[in-house]
């Protein structure tokens, strides 16, 4: 079985975002960049399926600039096998990400493809959910436990009343929450090892997919800020001012 | 212009943030109308159809859709989608779950998780845990839009009669099958809607001390939020994580108890009317943003603080 795993480079979940003056989008010069969060899921599980015997090959996929081929190059380091970067110039929209990633599933016949349920910069929650789509394929998102069987996964998902479980036939989509696994860290040897791992370069553009963008940012601006709040000293005086000042109980 | 809702229930009652979603998308326009597919939901056709901003119901009844599966509901909702211009649901991990697999087979470059309605092709949309607000236009001809439903009033339920229309329903999928829900029944008031929200983090150590936030929220009626950490740990079940991965709250008063405030956490939490933090550590970044901090052990002041409620005559419901 061989699972194709879709990582996104993203800014790091610890850096304070800061909005650029000319509202045109949030400063990313000199900021510090990692995988999106949930991707690691994504790749953490991949291996551990792989690692249980049941998969033969991970792949590990991204679409972005030039720098987004550190992002597989980690993947490399946990455990995946080689790497596919889609060289785009500018930041495209999920729709388009999973046309292009239903282009590379085409090319590689994968029989699962796993991917963070969002990621934590666009916060758009859509680009596994439109590729399952694009191939007319089940999917499962916002998976925290995955039971590979035959020909099926039986994946429990996090939803709003609790944990929903449904059975998908492969090949399927999963997309991966952060409860789904404890992402391991890439050994030094295991670095090294990835460094002469096989990453494929290929231009967006060869692919004959319409990236164009269909939403327009007009603005990007901060969010209005909290006014700066006072502390009280005692239990009784937060009651007091609960009850009082803010009169909320 | 024609909205097309589509609703979110158990084949009993609507889901409240269906109600919400239903204020965003008369603000799109008026002539909204609402898809409902279930089985045996007579029920839930009546209700919406009271709902006074819904124009008309359309009703999908199959077994098939006794539970929900994206896929069943995808290609139900293909079926009707011409005759719209936007299709829109909630927020949520129904939304969020069904939208993009709609969007994708229409073309259509989705607009997550909206905030207000500006045009109806001009939304505000948070990004990067809501540290930055994107005003977005979109120009697809038709827009699959979802909503925040924490961000909009709840629709008013009754004095609406809508004709329900009855129509067929839509292929099954072979591929995926509905296992089992494991739903915690409660009490307590929903998270997402409730008035007062009172979270645990890290703070409270282990799963048995959640029961001094418990025992606050059943003094305030409250509902009960925890961070991630919290539900890392296993201290609490996963439905009660509020952030950006989790759930969004937008109560009068929320309560954190033991959070420190990651970017993440406070992504869940910050448009909260009134915030309290009560946390020993006095730099903790949830200071930041809590109207009223208490630099104090938790262990200590949970107690009092339930003794101090005790003590007051009246408490607001």
């Amino acid at each position: 079985m061989k699972i194709l795993v879709a990582v996104k480079r993203v800014i790091d979940y610890n850096v304070q975002i800061r909005v650029k003056e000319d509202g045109s989008g949030v400063v990313t010069d000199n900021v510090k960049m990692s995988t999106n969060p949930p991707d690691d899921n994504a790749i953490e599980e991949a291996v551990k399926i792989k690692e249980a015997g049941k998969a033969s090959e991970i792949i590990a996929v991204t679409v972005g600039e030039e720098k987004a081929q550190e992002t597989v190059r980690k993947a490399l380091a946990v455990g995946a096998d080689r790497g596919i970067h889609i060289k785009v110039d500018s930041v495209l929209e999920p729709l388009a990400v999973s046309k292009i990633l239903k282009k590379i599933v085409e090319k590689e016949n994968p029989d699962l493809v796993f991917m963070g349920k969002q990621a934590i910069d666009d916060d758009c929650n859509q680009t596994g959910q439109m590729l399952a789509a694009h191939l007319n394929w089940p999917q499962a998102t916002f998976a925290s436990k995955i039971e590979v069987k035959e020909n099926s996964l039986e994946v429990t998902r996090e939803v709003d009343e609790g944990l929903e479980t449904i059975e998908v036939n492969t090949p399927a989509i999963v997309t991966c929450d952060l409860r789904l696994n404890e992402p391991r860290y890439a050994s030094l040897p295991n670095i090294m090892k990835a460094k002469k791992k096989p990453i494929e370069q290929i231009n967006a553009s060869d692919l004959g997919v319409d990236t164009n963008p269909r939403i327009e940012h007009i603005k990007i601006e901060e969010p209005p800020k909290r006014k700066a709040g006072i502390k009280v000293a005692s239990v009784e005086e937060l009651v007091q001012k609960l009850k009082n000042e803010a009169k909320v109980i | 212009m024609s909205v097309l809702l589509i609703a979110e229930h158990n084949n009993k009652e609507v889901k409240s943030f269906t109600l919400n979603a239903i204020t965003a998308a008369s603000q799109i326009d008026q002539d909204l109308h609402v898809l409902l597919i279930g089985h045996n939901a007579d029920d839930v056709a009546k209700s919406l159809s009271e709902v006074p901003l819904v124009k008309k119901v359309l009703h999908m009844d199959n077994e098939i859709y006794e539970n929900y599966i994206a896929e069943n509901y995808t290609s139900a909702i293909l079926k009707h989608a011409d005759k719209y211009s936007h299709i829109v649901c909630s927020a949520n991990t129904f939304g969020k779950n069904l939208m993009p697999r709609i969007a994708a087979l229409l073309d259509i470059s989705q607009v997550s998780d909206i905030i207000k309605v500006i045009a109806p092709d001009t939304f505000l949309r948070p990004i990067y845990a809501g540290n930055a607000f994107a005003t977005v236009k979109s120009n697809d001809e038709k827009k699959c839009i979802t909503i925040r439903p924490t961000s909009f009033e709840a629709a008013e339920t009754t004095g609406g009669s809508a004709e329900i229309e009855k129509v067929d329903a839509a292929d099954k999928t072979e591929n995926t099958k509905f296992v089992n829900r494991e739903e915690i029944k409660s009490d307590r008031p929903e998270l997402g809607t409730a008035r007062i929200v009172i979270s645990g983090g890290r703070g409270l150590q282990s799963g048995e001390n959640f029961k001094l936030i418990t025992d606050v929220a059943d003094k305030l009626n409250a509902a009960i939020g925890a961070s991630r950490a919290a539900v890392d740990a296993g201290y609490i079940t996963n439905e009660h994580q509020v952030g950006q991965t989790g759930k969004v709250v937008v109560p009068d008063l929320y309560i954190a108890v033991g959070i420190s405030g990651a970017i993440q956490h406070l992504a869940g939490m910050k448009e909260s009317k009134v915030i309290v933090a009560i946390n020993k550590d006095g730099e903790a970044p949830i200071f930041s943003v809590a109207d009223y901090g208490l630099e104090a052990d938790l262990f200590e002041a949970l107690p009092q603080f339930l003794e101090e409620l005790n003590k007051l005559n009246t408490i607001q419901k």
